[in-house]
């Protein structure tokens, strides 16, 4: 049985114009010590819909699934009691922005141990040595004093290091990286990174990656989910994916990566993800994809085989220029 | 912190010298001779008169009048009242622990009530709930403190019969004044019932006091909240799977509590200027009653030596509050240390 099991989780929010889908309609599986990426642009839902999975989105949010299974439990028929004994325990989630993610009045110390003493009981003062192996297993040096640390005397590789050793305290059997790199300088984004497969392979956790970076997905993943807008538009394993996309999304996103440039051009997707007052008839990707027929303006498609396109490309792919068309 | 302690002293020898411009000008501006009031109805001869005026040094130019001021203030001198013939220091010294015990106990109720109201407001904005509180603490900002205070009166002591009209303390009562504070000495007295009948006068004047400063940080406290909430680090402390409680009342709160602290410094300057009606009102035996009379009698040395000793309470309250910012958020310290 896999660890997680979602399928068909929708958020809405509500807003002053009316309801906002920013997932729609998402299934994804993660069996224990697997890596799955989640990738898509900015506004795709990536973050929202793991957001919605730890019931950490704004009031304004309203989440529904057909089922959305942690370890055998039911998450939805949970009430928050009851889920906030297994969120920051068993699931816990690192976020994008180091410097901000930890409160500036408490120290790097408090922050650690409250959250053992929490799910463990017993008193934080008790963990202060279990805090200071933490901080030595995400690599931070001089640990003993930099309990003492506030999070503003710390660098943001540092605050996201010591975010890591925070929510890895429990030992979660499942941990989110929610874009863990995107605020931190290259050469620190791969320390990140490495750390993060290291801890997820010497603690048996599985791992979801949020990420835009396709670069980041082939170096560590082995799944991967794009989406698009809020829908999940392919689902396959990472060597596949790469070697030979099936939604034109997908193919798109991997034309524009470095590597794949034409010359000194890169290849850039056309246009932006629709928002809530341009969404298109038919499929979504339809204005901004290369191979869009008559049907894709009409009719929304439907997911076959995970995939969520009329005209799934196959391999190997058709010998057209995404450019030219 | 100590180069930061410095500076801060340093910023307050201007608004010393204003304020003793501003203390000393003011009670000058106002209409009326302090000797025709000393004298009342009967009125005084003219030679009379100037005899007076140059035993209280006020026939001299003003700028004289000003430096011999400033002069004796720096020395420790306030002058001696010209109604009492007692020093100023020492009558502000015993009547200040009226003040400031009323002063306290309403900023206590002030926060005890606001913090909270401000937090549910702001857990439960655009609902009824906020809307709600949102609108009592609007009605308490803009109530005029004599109209309440009367209100309450006729409510209270009049209808009910719950509360005494005026005063600290019953006169059945004889209790030492140790600390001035009248909840303490009677605490130390063995006056059987005398603490409950000193909380029992204090409460209308407490309610009055506090309403302003009540409004002010219920409504502060809800907009910090709600800036709070939304920050990064309380998702965080919900991801650890924190109760709502614990995320807000230790998270969001310690957080939040940097603009209420900052409130609670601007507030003293209206719970003093409060505590005059207020002391009027129920006939409280403070610094603000003490300095309505003295303005009244124009008693010139008292006026300008009771403002420039609430100016200073005023002033090293705002250092306090200062210096409690660091002890809330040490970023606060580390950014003024550098700059």
């Amino acid at each position: 049985m896999a660890l997680l099991e979602i399928s068909n989780l929708t958020v809405d929010f509500a807003t002053y114009t009316g309801s906002l889908r920013a997932v729609d309609g998402i299934n994804l599986s993660v069996d224990e010590r697997e890596i799955l990426a989640i990738v898509g642009e900015s506004g795709s839902g990536k973050s929202v819909a793991m957001l919605a999975l730890m019931g950490l989105l704004p009031w304004t949010a309203k989440v529904s699934a057909d089922s959305m299974l942690f370890d055998g439990q039911d998450l939805l028929s949970m009430n928050d009691k009851q889920r906030r004994k297994i969120i920051g325990k068993d699931i816990s989630m690192i976020f994008q922005e180091p410097m901000t993610s930890l409160n500036p009045c408490f120290t790097v110390g408090y922050q650690i141990t409250e959250v053992l003493s929490h799910h463990f009981g017993g008193s934080r003062r008790s963990y202060n040595n279990r805090a200071i192996e933490l901080l030595h297993q995400v690599g931070i040096p001089a640990a003993e004093t930099r309990l003492n640390a506030y999070p503003h005397q710390l660098s943001g590789g540092m605050c996201q290091r010591v975010m890591i050793a925070m929510m890895i305290a429990c030992q979660p059997k499942l941990l989110i990286a929610d874009e863990p790199t995107t605020a931190l300088d290259v050469t620190i984004q791969a320390q990140i990174l490495e750390l993060l497969i290291e801890l997820q392979q010497s603690h048996g956790m599985a791992l979801i990656l949020i990420t835009h970076d396709m670069a980041v997905v082939a170096e560590t993943a082995e799944q991967v989910i794009v989406l698009y807008a809020g829908q999940q538009v392919e689902q396959r394993s990472v060597k596949e994916l790469f070697k030979s996309p099936q939604h034109p999304y997908s193919e798109a996103l991997l034309n524009a990566l470095p590597e794949r440039a034409q010359g000194k051009l890169l290849n850039p997707i056309p246009g932006v993800v629709p928002g809530q007052m341009d969404r298109p008839k038919g499929c979504l990707f339809n204005p901004r994809c290369s191979y869009a027929q008559e049907l894709c303006r009409q009719q929304p498609p439907e997911l076959q085989d995970g995939i969520l396109c009329h005209y799934p490309l196959v391999a190997p792919k058709p010998d057209l220029d995404v450019r030219t068309q | 912190m100590f180069r930061f302690l410095i500076n801060r002293l340093m910023l307050l020898v201007p608004v010393f010298i204003g304020v003793t411009v501003v203390s000393f000008g003011f009670i000058r501006v106002l209409p009326g001779d302090p000797v025709e009031i000393l004298a009342g109805e009967r009125g005084v001869s003219a030679e009379k008169r100037a005899e007076i005026l140059a035993n209280l040094g006020l026939d001299k130019p003003i700028w004289q009048q000003y430096f011999s001021y400033l002069s004796d203030v720096l020395h420790g001198d306030l002058g001696v009242s010209v109604k009492t013939n007692r020093p100023v220091v020492e009558e502000f010294f015993e009547l200040f622990p009226a003040t400031a015990e009323l002063a306290i106990c309403a900023i206590i109720f002030a926060l005890i009530i606001g913090v909270p109201a401000g937090i549910i407001a702001a857990l439960k904005r655009g609902t009824k709930i906020d809307q709600g509180i949102m609108g009592i603490s609007l009605i308490g900002y803009s109530m005029p403190i004599f109209w309440w205070g009367l209100l309450l009166i006729i409510l209270f002591s009049n209808t009910l019969n719950l509360t005494p009209v005026s005063g600290r303390l019953s006169f059945f009562f004889d209790v030492d004044p140790v600390t001035g504070f009248m909840l303490i000495d009677t605490l130390l007295s063995d006056e059987k019932g005398s603490f409950l009948n000193a909380l029992h006068h204090l409460v209308l004047p407490t309610v009055v006091l506090g309403t302003i400063p009540l409004a002010v940080i219920a409504r502060q406290t809800r907009s910090a909240m709600l800036e709070v909430l939304s920050e990064d680090y309380v998702r965080t402390a919900r991801a650890k799977g924190l109760s709502t409680f614990r995320v807000v009342t230790i998270h969001a709160l310690r957080n939040a509590m940097i603009t209420v602290v900052t409130v609670i410094g601007l507030m003293v300057a209206i719970l003093l200027s409060g505590a005059i009606l207020t002391e009027t009102i129920f006939g409280w035996p403070g610094i603000g009653k003490w300095i309505i009379f003295s303005i009244f009698a124009r008693d010139y040395y008292a006026v300008q030596g009771g403002l420039l000793l609430i100016a200073i309470t005023i002033m090293t309250v705002n250092l306090i509050v200062d210096l409690l910012y660091g002890f809330i958020n040490p970023r606060i310290l580390h950014q003024k240390n550098k700059s």
